[in-house]
């Protein structure tokens, strides 16, 4: 049988679809795992990009923490899989700057 | 050993192949997964029928492997726009397996090892529509293809032919599974192009 072996990317694959969509960079962001409770980046999540949709996993316990799909003209979106998204705020500050 | 031929597999050449609209053809088999493959030892493997509150039906590795099997030639249709045509399985018929399952339910929810789900009215699993199956080309399923044992519903896009398959949730109320909760057709016939939520 031939076929690709395929395992996952890490999340950092994920940052050019999540950039679309977030001001921050939610691949620097720290995470929580709504399953596990483990508290990593978000670049350190397990990315399985080949199916239907994006799927990031928590890297410890493999539950989903995101799901991202691109529909035509529309993105659809699950975060539960995390009960918290911690992202470095002075970016936004730094980006505003620019903008000032 | 029954043999069923569906498809255009064996009937026409490499000239008259006919996809569903915009899809193309593939030879290779490409491995698309959701997570991590399970590695499910045979001891440990169970296929479960439930009603959401009771196990209905339940086989073992070896008392499923004791069922009535079919060889099967069939084409697949991922939604990620590929097609391979005339694909050989070994497998158990739903209809086997559901033959002495008393209910009223309309609906199913495919289960897997991993956690994966898919969602099909119980119709699209019956009279000779759907599979169980544990070998390819003639050998056991590899894990990265669904092995040890994984849905086929050919007539679906092949979603809704679940990898590692552990057992079947019937109800009187549809679900969405894993794809449909996210903007994937709740349906999703190849030939009508039922890829998303919204399309017809
Ligand atoms: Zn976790």
């Amino acid at each position: 049988m031939s076929s690709h072996t395929y395992d996952y990317l890490d999340g950092n694959a994920a940052a050019g679809e999540l950039s679309k969509i977030f001001a921050m960079d939610v691949t620097a962001a720290k995470g929580q795992c709504a399953h596990c409770g483990a508290t990593k980046r978000f670049a350190e999540a397990h990315l399985y990009m080949l199916g239907p949709g994006v799927v990031a996993r928590c890297a410890v316990c493999e539950h989903v923490l995101l799901r991202l799909v691109n529909v035509r003209q529309r993105v659809f979106l699950d975060v539960r899989g995390m009960t918290y998204l911690s992202l470095d705020a002075a970016q936004l500050e730094a980006s505003s700057d620019l903008d000032a | 050993m029954g043999i069923i031929s569906r498809g255009f597999s064996g009937r026409h050449g490499a000239t008259d192949l006919k996809l569903p609209p915009g899809q193309h053809l593939t030879t290779d088999f490409p491995v698309l997964s959701a997570g991590p493959t399970p590695h499910v030892s045979l001891d440990r493997w169970e296929f479960r029928i439930d009603d959401g509150t009771d196990v209905l039906r339940r086989w073992d590795w070896k008392s499923f492997r004791e069922l009535p099997t079919e060889n099967i030639t069939i084409d697949l249709h991922c939604v990620t726009r590929w097609s391979k045509l005339g694909t050989s399985w070994e497998g158990v018929s739903l209809d086997t397996m559901l033959a002495d399952v008393k209910t009223d339910a309309s609906y199913a929810l495919v289960r897997s090892y991993g956690d994966y789900t898919t969602n099909l009215p119980l119709n699209d699993l019956m009279n000779k529509q759907a599979w169980i199956a544990f070998q390819f080309d003639g050998k056991d399923l590899a894990p990265e293809h669904g092995g040890p044992a994984r849905f086929l519903v050919p007539h679906l896009y092949l979603w809704k032919s679940a990898k590692w398959v552990r057992g079947i949730t019937l109800m009187h109320h549809d679900r969405p599974g894993f794809w449909e909760s996210l903007g994937y057709h709740n349906c999703g016939d190849p030939w009508r192009e039922q890829r998303y939520s919204g399309d017809e």
